[in-house]
Order: C-alpha cells, then sequence, then structure tokens
C-alpha cells in the first residue's frame, strides 16, 4: 500500500532513497534481514563444525544400522536387542502413534459427555463438571501422568495375590487381571480363516456409511424418512456373526493366565502405557469439554426456536440445525487438541513408556552419544506429523467455511 | 345493553382480593430442587448419580486429611501415628516444604529474598493487569525484573543497575531521534545502550562489593520457586518477541514473512521437551568454544522460542480481529508502519489479545515441570528426586502430589479466574 505513495521522481538515482524512498526501503530492509539470517547461520555454523572438530565428531546418521542393544517391553512390530537403532526409533515412533490414538478417542469421548453434561439443567451435575474442567485444566499433565502411574504402580495388587487357595485379588470376569505389571486382557487369536470374518467386518461397517447416505439422499429427492438405527445394528452384526461361524470360527480368545511370578498369554497393556494413555485422555478431555461448551452456546436460541416453529423433533434440531453449525466452532480447536496429545505424549520418558521420545531421544541418544542427529530426527517426526494433520485441517476448514457471497 | 347487564349483576366486589400465596411446591428451595434437580426421571438418575460421586468424594477424602499426621520425622514414625486411621502422611510436607518450594540448595538463611520477590511480583503485575490503579506504579513495574534478578541471584546491585541504566539511555536517545526516523532512532538507541553498558561495565566491576547479597548460583535454584522463575521470565520476555513475530507474519515483505512463519511453525510443530532436549545436549555446540552458559539460562533462551511462537499466533489473530478501516485510517492519517503499529493497531491488538495471552501463560507455567525431565530440580523434579528417594520419605506419594497439584492449581486458577474477569470487562465495553 504505502509502497506506491511517492511518486516516481526523474533523475538519477541517490543512495539515501534506499532508506527514505519507500518504494526502495522495504528492498532494502528485506535485504538486511536477509543478510543478518545468513549472517546468524553462518556463525552457528562455524561455531558448530568448530566444536564438532574440538569434540572429534561429525554429523552422521550411520548409527542408526548398528544394533541398539536394548529391549524394548510394548512391541507392535518384530524387535530384539540386536535389531538397529532405526528399527528402535521405528517401535517407538509406533508406540507414540498408539498411545496417541487411544488417548485421542478417549479424550473425545470425555470431553463431548463432559461438555454437553456442564450445560445440562441438572444443577449437581453442572458444578460436577466444572470441578472436573477446572482441576484438570489447571494442573499439569505432568503430574496427572505420574498421578496415575503411581496408582497403577502401587495400588494395584502383585501378580502373586492371584495365586493360592484364597488369593486376595481376583481377576474381574475371570479375564481382566489388574497387576502393577499392567492390565492383562484376552487377546483374540487370527486361526486360518479369520481374515474372512474381518473383511466381512470392515465391509459392513463401510455399508453402514452407505446406508446412512442413501437414507439422505432418499429424504433430500423425495421426503421420505427410511430407518436408520435398526438396520445399522443389523449391518453390523450379522454378517460377521455369519461368516464367523461359516468360517468355523477361525477367531477364539486367549485369556492370561497365572503362571510362575506374572500373568502369561492375553494382552499385557503395561502401567505406562495406561498412566500416559489416561492422564492424556483426562487432562485433554477437560479442554475438549469447554470446546464443545462454547461451540453448543456459539449456536444462537433463534436457530433452536426456528427449527422448532418448522416442526422438527428435539433429535433432528441437535443433528439437522445445533450440530451442523456447532461442529463448525468445534472441530478447528478439536484438531489443535489432537496435535497437543500427540505432543504432549512426548512425556512418556517420565514414565518410562518406551515411545519415540523415548527411544530415539532417550536410549539411543545416551548410547551413541548422537545429539544433534537425534534431537533432528525426533523434531521431524513431530513436525511432519503436525503439519500433515494441520493440512488437512486446512481443508477441512476450507470445506466447511461458511460460503459467504 | 351495557344498562341491562349492570342491573342483572346482583353482586359487585369493590376491593381487590388479596394475591394467595403460590402452591408451596412452586416456591422458593423446593421448587428449585424440583426443577434444577428432579424435573424428570433421567434427571433424577443424573442427581442420585451425582450425590454419589460427591458422597464417595468426601468419604474418601475426608478421613485423609481429617486425620492426617502434619508432625513426624520419617515415614515410619508416621505410620505410627497413622494406625489404621485411613489418614495421610502429611508431615513431609511440614517437614520439607523449604525444599519443595526453593530447591535443596538454596542457603536456607536466604529464603527471604525469593519470597520479597514473590511478594513484589503482585505489586509489580498490578498496574498492568488492572487499568484503574494509577500509572505511576507502571515505573516499579520496570524497575521489578531488574530488582527481582539481584534478590534471587545477589551480587552486588550495581550489575543490575547499570543493566537499567544501559535500557534508560537507549530509550532517552530513541525518543531523541524518532522524530526524524524512527529506524535509525533504535540504531542509535542500540549504539547508546551498549556504550553506556561498556562504561558501567568498567565501574560495576571495581566497586563489585557494593549492595552485595550473597550470590547464588543458578543450578543452586529449585522446588516451586524454579517454576515461578522461568514461568515469569519466560512468558515477558516471549511478549516483545511474540509481538515482533506477529508482524512479520502479517508483513507485506515476502523474506521476512517466510523467516516469522517457518519460525512460528516450526516452534508450534514439535513438543516441547524435543526443545528441552536442545537446550540440554545440542544449543552449547552452537556457542562459540569455551563459553559454558547455565543450563538454566539455556532453558530459558528455549522456552522463551517456544512461547514466543504460541503468543505470536494469539496476536496475530487479533491483529487479523481489527477492522481493515484501523489500518486504512491510520495510512491516511500519514502516519508510517512504526506510527501506525505503535500507535493504532497494537494498542488494540493488544487489549482484545489479552485473554489468549494469559490462557498462553498458564499453559507455559504448566509446562516448566517438564524441565523436571532434564534433570532439573523444580517442584516435580525435586519431589521424584531427593524427596522420594531418600529414606526417610520413600512411599509418600499421595501427600507430595496433592501439594504439587495444589499450588498450580491456586497459581493457574487464579489466573484463569482473571483472565475470565478481564474478559467480561471488555466485552461490556463492545456492547
Amino acid at each position: 500500500m504505502t509502497t506506491l505513495s511517492d511518486p516516481p521522481q526523474q533523475g538519477s538515482f541517490k543512495i539515501s532513497m534506499l532508506i527514505n524512498d519507500t518504494r526502495y526501503r522495504s528492498y532494502t530492509f528485506q535485504a538486511l534481514a536477509l543478510a543478518l539470517l545468513i549472517l546468524a547461520a553462518g556463525y552457528l555454523g562455524s561455531n558448530l563444525a568448530q566444536n564438532l572438530r574440538d569434540a572429534g565428531l561429525n554429523i552422521s546418521y550411520e548409527f542408526l544400522g548398528y544394533p541398539a542393544g536394548y529391549d524394548i517391553n510394548q512391541r507392535p512390530i518384530e524387535y530384539n536387542s540386536q535389531s538397529t537403532h532405526m528399527r528402535a526409533s521405528i517401535v517407538g515412533a509406533l508406540n507414540t502413534l498408539i498411545v496417541a490414538f487411544l488417548a485421542c478417542v478417549s479424550a473425545t469421548v470425555i470431553g463431548v459427555v463432559a461438555g454437553v453434561l456442564r450445560l445440562s439443567d441438572n444443577w449437581i451435575v453442572g458444578r460436577l463438571m466444572s470441578l472436573y474442567v477446572e482441576a484438570f485444566r489447571n494442573v499439569p499433565v505432568l503430574i496427572w501422568i505420574i498421578i496415575i502411574f503411581t496408582i497403577t504402580a502401587n495400588v494395584f495388587p502383585q501378580p502373586s495375590a492371584f495365586r493360592g487357595d484364597e488369593p486376595t485379588a481376583s481377576m474381574l470376569f475371570g479375564s481382566f487381571a489388574f497387576t502393577n505389571r499392567g492390565v492383562f486382557t484376552p487377546a483374540p487369536v487370527f486361526g486360518p480363516g479369520g481374515w474372512v470374518v474381518a473383511v466381512v467386518f470392515l465391509a459392513s461397517i463401510a455399508s453402514i456409511f452407505w446406508w446412512r447416505g442413501h437414507v439422505k439422499k432418499v429424504l433430500y429427492d423425495t421426503g421420505r424418512i427410511l430407518p436408520t438405527f435398526l438396520p445399522s445394528l443389523a449391518f453390523f452384526f450379522i454378517p460377521s456373526i455369519i461368516a464367523y461361524f461359516v468360517m468355523g470360527r477361525p477367531i477364539t480368545m486367549e485369556y492370561p493366565e497365572l503362571k510362575g511370578f506374572n500373568f502369561s498369554g492375553g494382552l499385557n497393556i503395561r502401567g505406562s502405557l495406561i498412566a500416559l494413555w489416561f492422564a492424556l485422555a483426562i487432562y485433554t478431555g477437560a479442554f475438549i469439554a469447554e470446546n464443545v461448551r462454547a461451540g453448543i452456546l456459539s449456536v444462537s436460541k433463534g436457530q433452536t426456536e426456528a427449527a422448532a416453529a418448522l416442526g422438527l423433533r428435539p433429535g433432528r434440531i441437535m443433528n439437522l440445525v445445533i450440530l451442523p453449525q456447532a461442529l463448525r466452532v468445534i472441530i478447528p480447536p478439536l484438531i489443535s487438541q489432537y496435535l497437543n496429545i500427540t505432543k504432549n505424549s512426548s512425556l512418556a520418558i517420565a514414565v518410562g513408556y518406551m515411545d519415540l521420545t523415548g527411544t530415539l531421544g532417550g536410549i539411543t541418544l545416551n548410547q551413541t552419544g548422537r545429539a544433534i542427529e537425534s534431537v533432528l530426527l525426533l523434531m521431524s517426526f513431530y513436525l511432519f506429523f503436525s503439519l500433515s494433520i494441520a493440512a488437512i485441517m486446512n481443508v477441512y476448514n476450507n470445506k466447511m467455511k461458511l460460503k459467504e457471497r | 345493553m351495557s344498562d341491562t347487564q349492570t342491573n342483572s349483576i346482583a353482586f359487585v366486589r369493590e376491593t381487590q382480593l388479596p394475591q394467595m400465596d403460590p402452591p408451596p411446591g412452586e416456591t422458593g428451595a423446593i421448587k428449585w430442587v424440583r426443577e434444577n434437580l428432579f424435573s424428570g426421571a433421567f434427571n433424577t438418575i443424573m442427581t442420585l448419580l451425582g450425590v454419589y460421586v460427591i458422597y464417595s468424594l468426601l468419604v474418601g477424602v475426608f478421613p485423609w486429611f481429617y486425620n492426617g499426621v502434619w508432625t513426624a520425622s520419617d515415614v515410619r514414625e508416621c505410620r505410627e501415628l497413622i494406625q489404621d486411621t485411613g489418614g495421610g502422611c502429611f508431615a513431609v510436607v511440614a517437614e520439607r516444604w523449604q525444599q519443595l518450594l526453593f530447591g535443596f540448595q538454596y542457603p536456607s538463611d536466604q529464603y527471604w529474598r525469593p519470597t520479597l520477590a514473590f511478594v513484589l511480583l503482585f505489586v509489580a503485575a498490578a498496574p498492568v493487569l488492572f487499568s484503574h490503579l494509577p500509572r505511576k506504579m507502571l515505573i516499579f513495574t520496570g524497575a521489578y525484573p531488574f530488582l527481582a534478578f539481584w534478590l534471587i541471584w545477589g551480587g552486588s546491585i550495581l550489575s543490575p543497575v547499570s543493566a537499567a541504566l544501559g535500557l534508560i539511555v537507549a530509550y532517552l536517545v530513541f525518543v531523541r531521534i524518532e522524530k526524524y526516523s524512527s529506524s535509525g532512532a533504535a540504531f542509535a538507541g542500540l549504539v547508546g545502550a551498549v556504550i553506556t553498558w561498556t562504561i558501567t561495565g568498567f565501574i560495576t566491576d571495581a566497586l563489585s562489593g557494593v549492595l552485595a547479597l550473597e550470590p547464588v548460583a543458578s543450578r543452586d535454584m529449585g522446588g516451586f520457586m524454579l517454576n515461578m522463575i522461568l514461568g515469569t521470565i519466560c512468558v515477558s520476555l516471549s511478549l516483545p518477541i511474540g509481538i515482533m513475530l506477529a508482524l512479520g507474519r502479517q508483513s507485506h515483505l515476502p523474506i521476512i514473512k517466510w523467516m516469522c512463519v517457518v519460525f512460528i511453525e516450526f516452534v508450534r510443530g514439535v513438543p516441547l521437551i524435543t526443545l528441552l532436549f536442545v537446550a540440554n545436549v545440542v544449543l552449547a555446540y552452537f556457542f562459540p568454544p569455551g563459553t559454558a552458559l547455565d543450563l538454566i539460562l539455556r532453558v530459558i533462551i528455549m522456552i522463551t522460542l517456544f512461547s514466543s511462537a504460541y503468543i505470536a499466533e494469539v496476536i496475530r489473530g487479533a491483529l487479523a480481529a481489527l477492522p481493515r478501516g484501523q489500518y486504512e485510517a491510520a495510512d491516511s492519517l500519514g502516519l508510517d508502519y512504526a506510527q501506525s503499529m505503535r500507535l493504532i493497531i497494537l494498542p488494540q491488538a493488544l487489549k482484545i489479545s489479552i485473554p489468549g495471552i494469559v490462557n498462553v501463560a498458564v499453559g507455559l507455567f504448566k509446562d516448566t515441570t517438564l524441565v523436571s525431565v532434564i534433570s532439573m530440580f523444580d517442584l516435580v523434579g525435586m519431589i521424584r528426586g531427593p524427596i522420594l528417594s531418600s529414606t526417610d520419605w520413600a512411599g509418600v506419594y499421595w501427600e507430595l502430589w496433592a501439594f504439587a497439584a495444589l499450588l498450580f492449581f491456586v497459581v493457574c486458577y487464579g489466573i484463569s479466574q482473571y483472565s475470565q474477569w478481564l474478559e467480561r470487562k471488555l466485552q461490556t465495553g463492545h456492547r
């Protein structure tokens, strides 16, 4: 704007115009900024080179190919202590994604329930939810992680408490054991043909979505309202159950059993994973509750009244009028809460959960001494993850944006 | 018509009947309870559930607190005193509160210094937070950082005074030259400050004993004090940096804009803990060989960068929320960029971004507990390290974590209540 305010002058170019003439001043400043940046980068780079030379180090990623030599207690993929550092990092990254996914789902459920309940007419429930939100928002998540980890490590009984004729602890439903070495749950075992059942199950979920889309289309085209709930239920259960029996019950459950000093078999969810998962879910749930509340309050009361005047029932008012408008307000902060969960999952290192920060940024860094490389890789992983989610969010925002003319 | 009607009425009441009381179920407490707690089957269930939750909370917490033991020398004595009453062993807090608040290396006869600095923090922050207080108090706010540094770190008072003097000289020079050229004035101010610092540097070296407090090294800071120090320093430092980043991101100059965008997105995309790793193990490589910066200083640098990116985003939102006309009006008055920002845009943008900045500040204050991961002894680090691993107090988890949670809750809840109060106050101005 201001760059065009000086009239073009005839005559020669003077050095002083670089500062005083608004047409050239912006170039001067940018050149200055660029020069400063290059200078600073050069200075830091030369310091780095000098320091590395003094310490006899170099920048190299070869260490990723060396055997890691340490064990990881939660392995989503094949890994042993002879595997490479690279593989250890991948296991760590997968563990990060696992805990982030679990925490995102639970935090959303907790947050939506708490946010809706906080707006409830019920005085006691409203106050209780305010208490929950304020208590969890105002205390650092690290403290919550450690508190929940302390619960799993000190309140849950030892595996030996389940032993003997009169055990002091018993398994929930005969299949869930809460011990201070983690929670043991039954695990599904896929026999031959088990994948068919899994595929059928996924296909039936897809068909639920297809049915819902079809119902909507029919509604908009003809005005007829087709049922959705019962057909969805049928789609969900019937094909999978049929496939399960047709294939000869290929999926069985493996139950945890007490052997020696510990449980074996089944799925072992470590105390560190539980601590991280629950703490992140409850902590972030409090923030999501606030976002949900703000989103619902942002839809003006006139919208509800107008919908009611059209003759819509309360359920449809919520689904067709309130939610689409509230979601527009809720979703962007919700996504950034998901990003926060992913970033906060790096606090795993405080309770010994082997996520990427624990493997690459923890043991690998300490063993190899490759501080710069490890931290750089660590940052690029999180950065890549954040930026891709941010990109998806932008696409979504543009789609959901109010179409203004 | 009307005549016939009047005649046909046999009785006309001449006075109005006194109003009857509403039915007992429709007034006062009963009505409130009925409408708010038992208006339907679902609501009744929710109420009963809520009452049960409150009951179990009270049953769990009350005996723990009421039967708590406050004087004991170690955990074994504590357990003997508690017996089976289910009380908590709060003696650990009574015994170790100094370590929890100040860390285990701060000289105990000097505790008054951080305490005084903490109290004065409220005096310094008051005129910023409450606009109806006299503006003269801002002078103290300006002097506070130097005073607090002297109180907490100790040493001669001359070094903070000379630092302040340099800034004052820079300001005076800037004001003198500003009417000719703002960028020239900024440069001249910088030169003035450097000259002042060089001169006063000789004086401070010569008179290092003047009004000297016992110096305390940075690595001796700990406990909740460390959280407070990191929180206040990093938030106040990141404000000006955040403002500049936000202005840079909104700027029309492509190179400057992209520099700011890259920095902000990079910092916001990585967890704070990786930045703390940088402070711990990487940052030292980037300083000239031979310089050894304190860990606390490196951590302050990284946390400041971290929070400035977040504050920049808050301020950018405020800048974008200002009506376009404000920018155009500033331009049409013939103000240059610096003037229009300083006089027109920023005062309004900062005002509407205060709640967002406060949110960032609360989040950052909570995040200062992360320094315990890189083995600094802040409140969390103190509890996990020296206290829980000592033979005297091993196993006293709940009391310590409850104490830590309470401290953070009081501070953060207080700040967020202030932010909500301010939001309400600002809203009435616009409606």
